[in-house]
């Protein structure tokens, strides 16, 4: 393997790039002058505090330390999932059952990877367990919100469809099915187009990651066919769980739709 | 009139007032008054759609002994417009109740075939008709049809009125909601009227 080393002038260089995205938006009177800069200096900021504490991580190699990482980053992701719902659920379900979701997923399915397929020494070595659980949750979150959010938006909107068959006696599960159906549809079909289309109209950041590391093409190609598996297994079970989450907690134990239990729309 | 099918005692649902009615077995009570004055969530409340507290009963069963989906397939509450879940008519009847659907919609002067027409074709009078064979193909026990011919012409409207009252027998009962004046006058035993979330005798 051979790395060719960066400089830091290296990044300034390729940081001018942005100076075209700059421009546009001065020629365009776009107004994103200050966004980019401050979307800029966070991605320096947090990458660098990332490879900081990964470093650390690594040289330790602490079952506590790993586990508080893998905390922080599900407590991350649980956030970003909740921010992207425009009703939330009320209370604690807001953020806690998107975290709950993407919690069980992500670690049970970088566990069975290490445990599995990789099969470092230590089974929790961070050099692993650190960026596989961020490859599932990154990807798992964007399901699991896109899940949410649609069971919400088509209870919402078929609400007569649904409270006519509960009025009719059908139970909620009945009622809600084609609801539920249309969210986990929505919420998996990314990850399947991503399967499809992958190597033939992008090359994955991971993959090619990699290989400018210096890295067997081949041997890239097969930890990112791994990769992708997680992520559709994580995503599979973050949906579920996320989904039949939402069902449970807008309806009641007499099968009420239960629409008070989303806070008021945002904005 | 015979003992009572359905009582209704202290049931609260805010912003209503708490509401006490009784229904006796083959009466036909009206409830009148104008719109958003809470016709629609008293019928909810008693079909148990919505959380309400109070006691209701099903001859001298109280609603918790049934489970929600029972409760609501005796005591049936109906929309004004049904809802639809599927893309054709018929796959909104449960196999068993599917000849009754067919005898009922000719009874309601629906063309026949309408069954096997999509949703999306059926014009708003027709879907009224189909929800109230819909709910009446389950042969529940009480019927709470919130203004269950605001869709149709007075033909129709005859009809349904006509199929309703030989649906009544002794041990069924009906509470409507209308703001037809006439309608309640002629379709029902007893009259009450709702304003600002207060039922009152008409």
């Amino acid at each position: 393997m051979t790395t060719i080393p960066l400089s830091t002038l290296d990044l300034v260089l390729a940081a001018l790039l942005l100076i075209i995205n700059g421009w546009i938006s001065v020629r365009l009177d776009l107004g994103l002058e200050r966004t980019l800069a401050v979307a800029a200096a966070r991605m320096v900021v947090q990458l660098l505090l990332v490879a900081l504490v990964l470093r650390m991580l690594f040289e330790t190699v602490s079952p506590a330390l790993t586990a508080l990482a893998a905390s922080v980053m599900v407590g991350f992701a649980g956030y970003e999932a909740m921010a992207r719902q425009d009703r939330r659920l009320t209370g604690a379900w807001s953020y806690g059952l998107g975290t709950t979701a993407m919690l069980f997923a992500g670690v049970t399915v970088t566990v069975v990877a290490l445990a599995t397929q990789l099969r470092p020494d230590p089974w929790f070595h961070p050099r692993y367990a650190i960026p596989l659980l961020g490859m599932v949750l990154g990807n798992t979150m964007t399901g699991v919100a896109l899940g949410m959010e649609r069971l919400v938006d088509s209870l919402r909107r078929d609400r007569l469809a649904v409270e006519s068959m509960l009025a009719l006696g059908y139970t909620r599960p009945e009622a809600f099915r084609p609801a539920v159906r249309v969210a986990v549809r929505a919420a998996l079909i990314p990850v399947i187009n991503t399967m499809a289309a992958t190597g033939l109209v992008f090359l994955p950041g991971m993959m090619t990651g990699q290989i400018l590391a210096g890295a067997d093409p081949m041997l890239a190609v097969k930890y990112q066919m791994l990769v992708i598996f997680l992520i559709a297994g994580g995503t599979g079970l973050g949906v579920i769980i996320a989904v039949k989450g939402v069902a449970y907690r807008l309806s009641d134990g007499r099968h009420r739709l239960r629409l008070d239990r989303l806070a008021p729309a945002r904005r | 009139m015979t003992a009572a099918v359905l009582r209704v005692e202290g049931l609260r649902r805010p912003p209503l007032e708490p509401v006490s009615l009784c229904l006796a077995g083959g009466e036909i009570l009206a409830v009148s008054g104008p719109s958003g004055a809470g016709k629609s969530l008293l019928m909810r409340a008693i079909a148990d759609l919505d959380p309400a507290s109070g006691a209701v009963q099903l001859d001298d069963r109280r609603r918790e002994d049934w489970s929600g989906p029972q409760w609501r397939a005796l005591v049936t509450y109906l929309p004004p417009v049904p809802g639809w879940w599927e893309d054709r008519v018929i796959d909104h009847f449960r196999d068993a109740h599917r000849d009754a659907a067919r005898d009922l919609l000719e009874a309601l002067a629906l063309p026949g075939g309408i069954l096997e027409r999509p949703v999306a074709d059926v014009s708003t009078g027709e879907a009224q008709r189909i929800g109230l064979a819909r709910a009446l193909v389950q042969q529940p026990r009480v019927l709470l049809l919130d203004e269950p011919t605001s869709s149709l012409d007075p033909a129709g409207t005859r009809q349904v009125e006509r199929l309703l009252g030989d649906w009544l027998s002794g041990d069924r009962a009906i509470l409507v909601n209308s703001h037809d004046e006439e309608q309640a006058e002629r379709l029902a035993h007893r009259r009450l009227t709702m304003n600002n979330g207060r039922l009152a005798a008409a």
